[in-house]
């Protein structure tokens, strides 16, 4: 058995309102291996958005602990995390959330200039990945000269250019028309088989259809965790 | 982050708004252009005042001789017989006094050729020129064997020159004061107007023997009206003015209780006082327009905290690929920063050329000095920073999940 990706033991997560303590996550064990295709699934405050909060490293748990790649991330401090959420993870948003003041490839390079890249690398790594999922004519536009879909392959390609090997997706295609969702689909598939783990919240039945392993949440649980058939490439 | 890529993305986001970054900006301008402005000025006027009393003399004082009362009319000062040469000289033994010079003036009727003129005529001995700070611009100076031997020699001033010598260089020739021939040795270097507004350059200097026995006359062989006494430094003014009055009274004679037969006035008093005012007043400039530049730094520290609201969301991104708190905080440093230093180098440039155009259209002197620049060059760093800084740490504290969310 290979180390385990992402291995959480009964994570647990409140929130501090005016009704009091409100528990959005309440003991969630979870192993993810490498390689794997997740769609994590579940109502509206089930708690798989604060899920992927912590997975992300945005957050930090109210209790138990999560090993990302073997470290224990529950306890680290903010600038730790920032570093994790740089190099070690990808994350792409449903809003697609580009600058919109930066050009495409400016955009794809942003983490390179928090971890530190010159120029000429900075550059050249935005290229590739552009390239990759297929907007490198684009390079120099602004985000608001593309489509949706557009945008968030060039959001997956910023979640790609420090080499993670885990990509965490938050309703990626759920601003997405159902056509231009399929060809987003297709992309975390690709790099799927490529061997990046995935992990992505939906609550459509047909997006999660594309993982290979489905996790369903409710009122702060896991309810079910299965394999569903493959789906053809 | 690396600065050079964190440069470009402060100009980048002070390109976004230009009309709001270029008013923010103004804000500087104004302040540091009012800062140099004030400054010129305020040193301006300090050197003008320090010139004036340069050509004074400093740390001078007089002692005037008593007043004198006949049949019930006072003479005022300076009227009686009672300071005396031999005064003059128990003066000058005395500690912290360098130049002491009995003096006797009044107008006289100058006449040379067929021109005539009235000028202050001083009689007095060859330390008056010292303690006054004169200089001799052409011809040579009389000495003390002058004053022994009581010489017709005079030395003239500029005014006094050209107006009754006109092109004529006057060196070597021979005018009449009261009808006694007086050979003319040297001319004196100008000084200009003193503190009241008088030409201190109408003047003419004779030995003081010469003066009292062919000028003046004098009540009493050796008696002087006047003592001009010159103390080592402002503050060893009072004690040896002090000193002057014990000893004065004690070779007068006078007893406990008796009134001084003589007065004394401090002539650098008042031209300190003038020093002191224009310091005041240079202060009191600065002082005013360096609230016009923390009124800047509060409109940089304004429109920052408007910056961060409206890019919260951006924040959120930055932090959620990997921005750290000290990421963000350099961020928005630098773009106040940035916008404070451009606006303090246009504020010079402004100042610079505004005090200039004073100088030019009104001839005040301003006085522009590389500190003043330097200052208002770290002031402004100071404010950018200063003013930048909480707007910048509420940037980096921001929770990056809170911060996405934001619309």
């Amino acid at each position: 058995m290979t180390e385990p990706v992402i291995r959480v033991v009964g994570l647990g997560k409140s929130y501090e309102t005016a009704a009091g303590l409100f528990p959005a996550l309440k003991g969630v064990d979870l192993e993810v291996r490498p390689g794997e295709f997740i769609a994590i699934m579940g109502p509206s405050g089930s708690g798989k958005s604060t899920f992927m909060n912590l997975l992300g490293c945005l957050d930090t748990p109210t209790s138990g602990d999560y090993f990302l790649a073997g470290q224990n991330v529950a306890h680290m401090d903010k600038d730790a995390l920032a570093v994790l959420r740089n190099r070690t993870l990808g994350f792409v948003f449903q809003g697609f959330n580009l600058l919109p003041r930066m050009s495409l490839q400016d955009n794809v390079a942003l983490p390179l200039v928090y971890s530190g890249a010159d120029k000429e690398t900075r550059r050249a790594a935005a290229r590739e990945m552009l390239d990759k999922v297929g907007l490198g004519k684009y390079a120099e536009s602004l985000p608001s000269r593309i489509s949706g879909g557009q945008q968030q392959r060039v959001a997956i390609a910023r979640a790609l250019v420090n080499k993670p090997h885990l990509i965490l997706a938050d309703e990626p295609t759920g601003n997405l028309d159902s056509h231009t969702s399929e060809e987003i689909m297709t992309l975390f598939s690709e790099l799927n088989r490529e061997g990046i783990t995935v992990v992505l919240v939906t609550h459509e039945p047909d997006i999660a259809a594309h993982a290979r392993r489905q996790v369903r949440f409710l009122d702060g649980h896991i309810v079910s965790d299965h394999l569903t058939e493959a789906v053809p490439a | 982050m690396m600065l050079k890529a964190m440069l470009g993305e402060a100009w980048l986001a002070m390109g976004a708004n230009r009309l709001r970054t270029a008013l923010t900006m103004l804000g500087m301008v104004i302040g540091v252009g009012a800062v140099v402005i004030m400054m010129a000025i305020g040193q301006g006027a300090q050197y003008a005042v320090q010139q004036t009393i340069s050509t004074m003399g400093s740390n001078l004082f007089i002692v005037l001789s008593g007043s004198f009362t006949a049949s019930g009319v006072r003479s005022g000062s300076a009227g009686g017989p009672t300071l005396n040469v031999a005064d003059g000289e128990a003066i000058a033994e005395l500690e912290g006094v360098v130049n002491v010079a009995p003096t006797h003036q009044g107008r006289r009727q100058l006449v040379y050729g067929s021109q005539n003129w009235s000028a202050n005529v001083v009689g007095t001995t060859p330390e008056y020129l010292e303690a006054r700070a004169w200089t001799i611009a052409s011809g040579a100076a009389f000495g003390d064997s002058d004053v022994r031997s009581a010489t017709r020699v005079a030395l003239i001033g500029k005014t006094t020159a050209q107006n009754l010598f006109g092109d004529e260089d006057p060196v070597g020739k021979t005018m009449r004061i009261q009808q006694n021939p007086f050979i003319v040795i040297g001319v004196l270097g100008s000084k200009g107007q003193n503190l009241d507004g008088n030409d201190q350059d109408d003047t003419v200097i004779i030995p003081l023997s010469t003066a009292q026995r062919k000028v003046f006359g004098t009540p009493f062989l050796g008696s002087v009206r006047m003592i001009m006494v010159q103390a080592e430094s402002a503050e060893s003014m009072q004690r040896t003015m002090d000193n002057v009055t014990s000893l004065l009274r004690q070779r007068h004679r006078l007893r406990e209780g008796m009134p001084d037969d003589f007065f004394m006035r401090n002539l650098s008093a008042a031209a300190e006082s003038e020093a002191e005012t224009t310091r005041t007043m240079s202060i009191l400039l600065g002082a005013i327009a360096s609230i016009s530049l923390l009124v800047g730094g509060i409109g940089i520290m304004n429109i920052m905290l408007v910056s961060v609201t409206e890019r919260t969301r951006e924040i959120g991104i930055r932090m959620a690929i990997g921005a750290r708190q000290k990421d963000i905080l350099t961020q928005f440093l630098l773009e106040a920063v940035m916008i404070s230093f451009a606006g303090c180098l246009l504020g010079l440039v402004l100042g610079l050329g505004v005090a200039l155009a004073i100088n030019a259209f009104t001839g005040m002197v301003i006085v522009i000095s590389g500190s003043a620049a330097l200052v208002a060059f770290a002031v402004a760093a100071t404010v950018g920073i200063f003013f930048g800084w909480y707007p910048a740490r509420k940037a980096a504290r921001l929770d990056p999940i809170e911060a996405l969310r934001y619309q």
